[in-house]
Parts: C-alpha cells; sequence; structure tokens
C-alpha cells in the first residue's frame, strides 16, 4: 500500500472518531469520553500527514505547534468559567484566522490552473477572514472590551450591500487573475471588514446566536481550505462542524421566537420600548424577610441569567440549595436556552458549582408546574422570564418563549436596580401582584439570606 | 479527486452533522460549541501540509502562521471543553465528593 491510501485511511479513522466524539457529546455521563475521542481522531489525522511524503521540513511545524499548544494549554487552564464565552470566540476566531492563512498558501508557488480551486480558495479566505474578525468584535462585546451595544448607523443596510457586491466582483477578478496579489489583499481586506459589519450591529443579548453563528463559519471554513488544497479530512470535520453550528444557531433563534435574518439585521437591544408605559407598584423586600418565606417553602425553583455570571454567584445559589433542601424543600432549576452569553452558558456556571445536572431543567420541563412552586427566585434573570412576551402585543420581544415564573405562588426578583435587560424592555413582571423585589448584589443577597438560615 | 466525490462527501458529512447534532439536550450546549469548535481546528491538517512542503518561502510562513493559530484552538479547545466536561456531575458523584472531603 502506498502512502497516499494509508494517509487516507488514517483519515478515514480519524473521521470516525470525530463522529463518535461528537454522537457521545449527546449525553453527560460520557461526554468527557467524547471529547477524548475527538481529540484522538485529530492526533490520528495530524501523525498520518506528518508522515506523508510531502512534508520534507519539520522545523517551522515544530515551532509553530510550540508556540500554539502553549498558548492554547496556558489560555485552556487559566481562563475563569465565566469568561468562557469570550474565550470559544476567540479560539474559535484562530480556527477561521488559520483556515485564511491555509487557503493562502495555496496559492504558492504557483496558483491552481483550475477555476473550482481558485473559487474554493477564494472562499476559505473569505469565510476564514470574515470569521476572523467577526470572533475578535464578539470577544471584545463578551469581555466588555468593547460597548456591548449594538452599533447601528443610518444606510448600514445599504453600506452592507454594496460591501457584498464589492465582495463577489473583488473575488471574480482574484478568480480570473490569480497570480495578482493585489486582488488577494484586497479579498482578505474585504472579508475582515465584513465580519466586523456583520457581528457590531448585534447586541449582547444576542450573543448566543452569533456564536453559534461563528461556530459553524469556522467548520466551514475549514471545509473550503480542504476543497482548496484537495484534504478530505478537512472537508468531512469541517462540514460536520458546520452542519452543528446551524444546528445550534437554530435553536437559539427559536427559543428566541426570530429569525436568523432578524436577529443578524435588526440590531435588537437598540430598540427603545416605545410600547406601552407599564404602571403599578413596584414592592420591594428584604433578605431577611425573603428568608421567613424561604424558610416556609417547600419547593423552589431558581431562574438564572447573565446576572448570576456578572456577580459570580453561583456559588453562594448553590450553597443556598443546600440549606433549602436540608429543610426539606425541593429545588430546582429553570434554565432558559439563551439565558447568559452563550448556548448553555447557566449549566457550566452551576456544573463549576458542583449542582448535579439533574436538577438543572429546561424551560419545557418546568413550565407546566410552574404552579406548583412555593418561590420562584429570578437571579440575574430579565428577558426571558418578561411576562410581555405573552401579554403585550405590541413589546419587541412579543412571541418568545419565557420561563412563566409569574405563574409561580411567591416571585423574589433579585436585582440591582430598576434598570430594564440588555433588549431595553420593560418587565411587567417586577409590578405584578406575587412578586417582591430584593433589591442589591446578587451574590450579596443570597449571603444574607444564608446567614439568616445559620442563625 | 473528482470535485464531484469531494461535493458527494460534502453532502452526506453535513446531513450526519445535522443528525448527531440534534439530539445534544440545553445542559451540554457550552461543551458542544467548544469541542466542536476544536474540531474546526482540523484545518491545521492543511497547514501543516503548507508549512512542510518547503517549496516557497511565502508558503511556508503563512503555513507556519497557520500552525501556530489552529493549534491553539485545537489544543485550547479540546482542553477547555475537558476542563468544562470534568465539572458536570451527577447527583450521587457529586455526594461522593463531598463524603470525600468530611472524611478528610
Amino acid at each position: 500500500m502506498n502512502s497516499l491510501a494509508l494517509i487516507n485511511l488514517s483519515y478515514v479513522f480519524a473521521a470516525v472518531f470525530f463522529i463518535l466524539g461528537l454522537k457521545m457529546l449527546s449525553s453527560p455521563a460520557t461526554a468527557r469520553r467524547g471529547n477524548l475521542f475527538s481529540s484522538l481522531g485529530m492526533l490520528i489525522a495530524i501523525v498520518a500527514t506528518l508522515l506523508g511524503e510531502g512534508i520534507v521540513e519539520f522545523q517551522w511545524i515544530a515551532l509553530g505547534f510550540a508556540v500554539g499548544g502553549i498558548v492554547g494549554a496556558l489560555a485552556a487552564r487559566l481562563v475563569a468559567m465565566t469568561a468562557m464565552p469570550e474565550m470559544v470566540a476567540l479560539f474559535n476566531g484562530f480556527g477561521g484566522l488559520a483556515s485564511l492563512l491555509v487557503g493562502s498558501s495555496a496559492l504558492y508557488p504557483t496558483p491552481a490552473e483550475s477555476s473550482f480551486t481558485l473559487v474554493t480558495i477564494a472562499l476559505a479566505i473569505l469565510i476564514g477572514g470574515l470569521t476572523f474578525t467577526g470572533s475578535v468584535i464578539a470577544w471584545g462585546k463578551l469581555s466588555e472590551t468593547i460597548s456591548g451595544r449594538p452599533v447601528l448607523f443610518s444606510g448600514q443596510r445599504i453600506v452592507n450591500g454594496l460591501l457584498l457586491l464589492a465582495i463577489v466582483g473583488v473575488t471574480v477578478l482574484f478568480c480570473l487573475n490569480p497570480s495578482n496579489a493585489n486582488y488577494l489583499y484586497v479579498v482578505i481586506g474585504l472579508s475582515f471588514l465584513l465580519g466586523i459589519m456583520v457581528v457590531i450591529p448585534i447586541g449582547g443579548a444576542d450573543m448566543p446566536v452569533v456564536i453559534s453563528l461563528l461556530n459553524s463559519y469556522s467548520g466551514l471554513a475549514a471545509c473550503a481550505a480542504g476543497f482548496a488544497i484537495d484534504n478530505i479530512i478537512l472537508i468531512v470535520a469541517g462540514s460536520l462542524v458546520g452542519a452543528s453550528g446551524i444546528i445550534l444557531t437554530n435553536i437559539m433563534c427559536k427559543a428566541m421566537n426570530r429569525s436568523l435574518g432578524n436577529v443578524l439585521f435588526s440590531g435588537f437591544g437598540a430598540a427603545t420600548g416605545s410600547g406601552t408605559a407599564i404602571e403599578g407598584e413596584v414592592k420591594a423586600m428584604s433578605p431577611e424577610d425573603a428568608f421567613y418565606v424561604l424558610e416556609a417553602a417547600s419547593s423552589v425553583v431558581i431562574v438564572p441569567g447573565y446576572g448570576m455570571a456578572v456577580a459570580q454567584a453561583q456559588h453562594v445559589v448553590k450553597e443556598l440549595q443546600e440549606l433549602l433542601e436540608a429543610n426539606d424543600a425541593e429545588v430546582v432549576y429553570a434554565v432558559h436556552p439563551v439565558a447568559g452569553r452563550m448556548p448553555g452558558h447557566m449549566n457550566v456556571l452551576l456544573a463549576e458549582a458542583d449542582v448535579p445536572y439533574e436538577l438543572l431543567l429546561e424551560m419545557d420541563a418546568v413550565n407546566p408546574r410552574m404552579e406548583t412552586f412555593d418561590v420562584a427566585i429570578v437571579l440575574g434573570a430579565n428577558d426571558v422570564v418578561n411576562p410581555a412576551a405573552r401579554e403585550i402585543e405590541d413589546s419587541p420581544i412579543y412571541g418568545m418563549p419565557i420561563i412563566n415564573v409569574d405563574y409561580a405562588r411567591t416571585v423574589f426578583v433579585l436585582k440591582r436596580s430598576m434598570a430594564s435587560g440588555f433588549a431595553g424592555v420593560d418587565n411587567p413582571l417586577f409590578f405584578k401582584e406575587n412578586t417582591r423585589m430584593i433589591f442589591g448584589d446578587g451574590k450579596e443577597t443570597i449571603s444574607q439570606i444564608i446567614r439568616e438560615f445559620s442563625n | 479527486m473528482e470535485p464531484v466525490y469531494f461535493t458527494f462527501i460534502l453532502m452526506l458529512a453535513i446531513l450526519l452533522g445535522f443528525e448527531l447534532i440534534s439530539k445534544v439536550p440545553a445542559t451540554l450546549h457550552t461543551p458542544l460549541m467548544s469541542g466542536s469548535n476544536a474540531i474546526s481546528g482540523i484545518t491545521l491538517v492543511g497547514a501543516v501540509t503548507s508549512a512542510g512542503a518547503g517549496s516557497d518561502v511565502l508558503a511556508t510562513i503563512l503555513g507556519t502562521g497557520a500552525v501556530i493559530f489552529a493549534s491553539i484552538n485545537v489544543v485550547g479547545g479540546y482542553l477547555v471543553t475537558d476542563r468544562m466536561l470534568g465539572m458536570f456531575k451527577k447527583k450521587e458523584s457529586v455526594n461522593e465528593t463531598k463524603a470525600l472531603t468530611k472524611e478528610k
């Protein structure tokens, strides 16, 4: 058997490991092993490639591995769990940049003759470039290096439309004159610009959609690079990732009752709630009084949101959960699919605090029995529990599936102040008869309740 | 290989991806994302090919850059996913860890 056949055979094994790995990720019990399988697949693919005949110089590869490996390992070790969304975004961006570079390097020493290959090179560069800058902007917004507010200006759609036209035009020119490096630079530049333009109008609350979409793009970029350099494993693995990202994006969009186009182009967070003004009285409560209610409660549901991540409150929440359980109350968590800044964000934070995953219930599992809960504690969540989505037809979030906390007997809303949520929408929940507002830092408030328990 | 075969494989892989992912529970969405993100670092294979071909200086430079960024993506992605998944515990195992810490 010649070495090419051997490499291709190894790629088949690698693909099997990737597929098994992804399959095992569908259950918490096997997920960790699944990730190991997937990394084994990666190892097989890389070793097989290194052993191939085409590789004659190893020093640059070794250098690249060393630098990238150390940076990646350090970043993965040191990142705080609360900073996970921006870390994932950044890794994703690097993947896109790598695909861009692979695509460009396929042009040297001499560009391919076939126009199919040239088109795929252009695609790898375009998708890779927009994944890179898009992810960097997402990273900036998530880490609050830049403002999380949507950036909108008049004529934005026209500018973006022209940008797309320019990209198509330059790409055609590039494919016709692949040896002219100027076209290559313009394609790269425009793809960078496109990535920025696509992500700046998107507000922080819509980030779960953007991150999963960029995740999908990084796979598609790898896939295009695979076409560009005739490498089958890039195509298979890249399209697996591309497909999985699209599925996740779709799940996120459904959870917000919005189309992908609406998320990408509407600049949702900018819409100031012009709708009906909500009138009513807000009833505040002290942590001490909250304690008496909780002490008497036999079932409690906790609804976490991005505020829990900001306040780093997951550990005190777990402590409260244990105290309530010791007091013979049932405690569950209700997690909205888009709570937080990336898909599954709350689940990771609560897992960090050792909350067993069986207690984390999805929206559809909790809503039917919401009436049976004595207390619902809303911790740093706002839009995902906003009854306006059900009741007020001209609300920007009308129709979005929410966790119906207002159906619980008592609702505690832990909140810093009366400011509206990320979507800039007023929340009628705060004015409901059975709602009590507990103002202050979420972590501090829960600590106070915990202290009352030990007294 | 003919582009048409590649396209054929592409279609099958995309359909398989849809099938695999649509069953993942919401609890695992973050690890799924960072895990599949690590897989997208497969572009490292292409990077290695460019960096090691030794045919052209520019290709080597671009390839080496690609190796660096793709390795960050691969190594960081898998490690961070493993770190997260290590935290997901069942009820019994949480209690076990607690019992162990108490014994100490």
